[in-house]
């Protein structure tokens, strides 16, 4: 009894801190709204401009803005533009014709799966290298994965998606160098086209993530706790799962968000690479043909990406630890 | 040969030969606890006695096979009932501890995990050792923690670390230890980091489970007095060694050893002459309130201090008590500037200072210098001790060079340091040369005011009395007026001319070093005083049989939202219809003041104290 009426009036302490909490999330994406509005407005060119090609006469491109809106005033354009990305329908692609929701349906999924897959696969890799160093201080297992994690950070991710793919695609004959995603292949298939892809990024996420792991989990394991525990003939194991991983989450998952936030964007490498028909390229394609509506599309999705994992990273971090829930 | 079974004198624990060493810089190995050797009869407590570094923690963890910093244990028998600890594998030793031998650590605060909730923890021995499920190990922790007078034992350990106070999470731990009915309990410090009025209750707590339980127990101590009441035998242990192991009784009153002799001297600091003192204020503090949060009317919205008020005079000695959590430490930040006060003047020999330091010229910060409790943490690792004190020097007295360098070598004279030092760094000093630094630091700007805040807190009471007597010296050669804080009543009754007793940051008593030798005193200061333990062994059970409850349920404000003594919850005195209803007055007879309901004769006179 007693102990189910703490448990409910602490979720009922949790409750409206993560509602504030989610709450400062989403005025944080309205101002990075404005900011992205007001950002891609100074892009030199225009659209119209871009569309008319060099040839055109100022009559035209001034028919052709006032056509597509952009004589409007500022403010007037993205109270607009908001509504509807508020709607899910951020508007046609000017260079496309074409709805962006219809073009960035196309791509999502692809960055999505890619994102997914690298981020189990890395978050994984990373606690078990990780604790793995965290508990060896000092010994071979660690100094050596400190080697391979330092490499790793140190290696630029073309070189990694490079050597990779005269490994495994060259010499080996192992995977497809080009990473064809098709809705109709098999499990095997596109597990096979995305392989080389997530291991690239892969190596570029893990370490950062691994070497936090490894400084959050040691300075736990310092701590007179883990010495009491010990004491009372805990077994490692259990110390470690039990004592050392809920202080330390926080931190963890903070580094985490944060590496993982880079697979939405920061995969243009990767996907140019492998060709592999992701957001971040459509992004770069908009920026170079001053496709607006597509560029700012792709801006909102990255950050509400950031804003989401980093959210998701605080909600278990106040979940892990209790002085935060006061 | 006794190999395995009960020894030859039928005691619980026996030890023989016992080595601790760790591994030296050349590869050779350090001995840092050498040749000891003693036994403990069933159910009696042996205390380890001596100063840190002296080995007592290193012993007490080697009974169950465990060492810090990969130190080494080797022994010619450590045994615990059959248990032969010495030839135990790591995978054994796991099995006993907790199980067959548990420990309580000094700090509980460190020792729980801040993340889980206290009953997760204290039911874990049972559960890792599979000795009972979830359910009963539950029910016997609410039990336990029943037997140790913790309050609500029903739903106590639903919560966590933090929403407990240090004296109940001391207890909570020795519930955690005592659920497997261990056969050996060790005890390291573990009433160090508590309040001496908590120290009581935990020590009577302690004492009564571990009686109850009839375990044998290891007590690791420096406090004679604590040991005194709890210990049956007593090992004195001084740089990894044994100076001498006896009856309690034996080693109290008639120690074999010089050094347990010296122990013994420096329990209760000596007395010393009063000062020379002026008429003239120095610092003049009136109607101080501060805090933290919005001030509202000059009243903070969390107030720490609330209308204190006290007078310093040149080349005397102001002693502030109080426990934890009174304001002691808040005090001399406010008189420092460094936290602004909310309402109330200080005044240095008649100036009105500015309440923030960042008003305050360069003159007037010299003029009040504070020494910080912690010497670790108030000096930058990074300089050596010259630029350390040449840092106030240049600052406030805009010296440089070599007339810097040559004061720089008289204040290392002045602390009775070696001149070489100033060229090390202060992170290869040991605690007491690190207090004398930061002394010397605050000397360096020549303060008419010293504000001393538990400067011997963090040190061995030896080198803490060194460092007392170096203070009384200086301040007296150097005519400075000194603000001496201080949890410790004894230290401040030999050091200081004149008191104040601070509780929940009220002044709750002032009064001259004869008034306060004299009978009349406030309640609290009163229980403070009588909650030091003494050396008389009887002295808990004595302590036990005088105290007297307070008034059930009483509030710190009446109705009317006026604001009731704070200390009535806990008075033992208190006057129902009085105490609880209406404001406290502030009694005075010459220069001696009492926040209390009681009249001063009342307050004098034995009979209502209850002792």
């Amino acid at each position: 009894m007693a102990g189910a009426a703490s448990h409910r009036s602490t979720l009922g302490n949790i409750a409206p801190l993560i509602a504030r909490r989610a709450l400062s999330s989403l005025l944080t994406l309205f101002l990075v709204s404005v900011v992205i509005f007001t950002v891609s407005g100074l892009l030199p060119g225009d659209a119209a401009q871009e569309a008319l090609g060099q040839s055109a006469t100022r009559e035209q491109v001034i028919a052709l803005r006032h056509e597509m809106g952009l004589d409007r005033p500022a403010p007037v354009r993205y109270m607009d533009w908001l509504g509807s990305i508020a709607r899910g329908d951020p508007g046609m692609s000017y260079v496309a014709n074409m709805p962006v929701s219809r073009i960035i349906s196309d791509r999502l999924p692809n960055t999505l799966t890619l994102a997914g897959i690298t981020a189990v696969v890395s978050v994984i890799l990373a606690l078990a290298i990780g604790v793995g160093s965290a508990v060896n201080r000092g010994g071979k297992l660690d100094s050596m994965l400190n080697v391979v994690t330092l490499s790793l950070v140190a290696m630029p991710e073309f070189l990694i998606a490079t050597l990779g793919v005269m490994i495994f695609s060259v010499k080996l004959l192992w995977l497809p160098s080009i990473a064809l995603v098709t809705p109709d292949a098999s499990w095997s298939e596109t597990l096979r086209s995305y392989a080389l892809p997530v291991f690239s990024l892969t190596c570029v996420v893990v370490a950062q993530m691994a070497r936090m792991t490894r400084a959050a989990v040691a300075d736990q394991l310092d701590r007179p706790y883990v010495e009491m525990a010990r004491l009372k003939g805990v077994p490692f194991s259990r110390i470690v799962l039990f004592h050392v991983m809920p202080n330390a989450v926080g931190p963890v998952v903070n580094a985490m968000a944060l590496s993982l936030s880079y697979l939405m964007g920061g995969a243009i490498i990767v996907e140019t690479i492998f060709n592999f028909p992701g957001l971040a390229s459509l992004m770069v394609n908009a920026v170079t043909s001053r496709d607006m509506p597509l560029l700012q599309s792709c801006a909102m999705i990255f950050c509400a990406t950031y804003l989401a994992l980093m959210l998701v990273a605080d909600v278990i971090a106040i979940l892990a630890n209790p002085r935060l829930r006061a | 040969m006794s190999e395995g079974g009960e020894g030859a004198n039928g005691a619980a624990i026996e030890v023989r030969n016992l080595v601790i060493d760790v591994a030296g810089p050349n590869g050779a190995r350090k001995a840092i606890v050498e040749d000891i050797s003693f036994a403990i009869p069933p159910g009696e407590v042996l205390a380890l006695i001596g100063e840190s570094g002296s080995g007592k923690t290193t012993i007490a963890l080697s009974m169950m096979g465990y060492s810090r910093f990969g130190a080494r244990i080797s022994a010619d028998c450590i045994r615990v009932g059959d248990l032969r600890i010495d030839r135990f594998g790591e995978d054994a030793l796991r099995t006993v501890r907790g199980r067959r031998i548990a420990y309580i650590a000094q700090s509980a605060a460190a020792a729980f995990n801040p993340s889980r909730p206290i009953m997760a923890q204290v039911i874990e021995p049972l559960l890792v050792h599979r000795l009972a499920d979830r359910r009963t190990a539950q029910a016997r922790a609410i039990e336990l923690f029943r037997a140790l007078a913790l309050p609500s034992p029903e739903i106590i350990g639903q919560r966590y670390p933090h929403q407990v106070s240090g004296g109940q999470l001391q207890r909570l731990m020795a519930a955690m230890a005592l659920i497997t009915d261990p056969e050996l309990v060790i005890l390291d410090e573990p009433t160090t980091a508590l309040d001496v009025t908590t120290q009581v209750e935990v020590l009577r707590a302690f004492k009564a489970a571990i009686a109850r339980s009839g375990a044998t127990a290891i007590y690791v101590s420096h406090d004679l007095a604590v040991v005194a009441q709890v210990a049956d035998r007593i090992a004195v242990l001084k740089n990894g060694r044994m100076c001498e192991e006896g009856p309690a009784a034996q080693v109290l009153e008639s120690p074999a050893s010089d050094y347990t002799r010296s122990l013994l001297a420096a329990v209760r600091p000596a007395a010393r002459p009063a000062s020379q003192t002026g008429r003239e204020k120095v610092l003049a503090v009136s109607g101080l309130h501060a805090g933290y949060g919005r001030v509202i009317d000059g009243i903070p919205a969390i107030p720490v201090l609330r209308d204190v008020s006290f007078v310093l005079r040149r080349g005397a000695t102001l002693g502030i008590i109080g426990e934890s959590g009174s304001g002691k430490s808040t005090l001399a930040r406010v008189i420092a500037g460094l936290l602004p006060a909310a309402a109330g003047e200080i005044l240095l020999e008649g100036e009105r200072l500015p309440p923030d330091m960042a008003r305050r010229s360069r003159e007037q910060l010299r003029r009040v210098q504070l020494v910080f409790q912690n010497a670790d943490t108030a000096l930058n690792p990074a300089h050596t001790v010259g630029q350390i004190l040449a840092r106030p020097l240049a600052f406030f007295h805009r010296m440089k060079g070599a007339a810097a360098d040559t004061r720089v070598a008289e204040l290392l004279d002045l602390i009775q340091l070696p001149r070489e030092i100033g060229a090390r760094r202060s992170t290869e000093l040991s605690g007491g040369q690190k207090q004398r630094i930061n002394l010397a630091r605050a000397l360096a700007a020549e303060p008419d005011v010293l504000l001393c805040d538990e400067v011997t807190s963090a040190l061995d009471t030896v080198v803490g009395a060194a460092i007392l007597d170096l203070i009384d010296g200086l301040r007296r050669e150097l005519g400075i007026a000194t603000v001496f804080i201080s949890h410790d009543i004894s230290t401040v009754k030999a050091f200081c001319d004149d008191m104040l007793v601070l509780y929940s940051g009220n002044a709750v008593e002032q009064a001259s070093r004869a008034e306060f030798a004299g009978d009349t005193r406030h309640p609290y200061t009163r229980l403070l005083i009588d909650s030091v333990p003494e050396m008389d062994r009887g002295w808990l059970a004595h302590r036990a049989a005088v105290e007297r409850a307070a008034l059930p349920g009483a509030a710190l404000e009446n109705p009317r939202g006026e604001a009731l003594c704070r200390f009535l919850p806990r008075c033992p005195v208190a006057v129902a219809g009085t105490c609880d209803t209406v404001p406290v007055p502030l009694r005075q007879a010459g220069s001696h003041a009492v926040l209390c309901h009681r009249t001063l004769a009342d307050l004098a006179s034995a009979g209502i104290m209850g002792n």
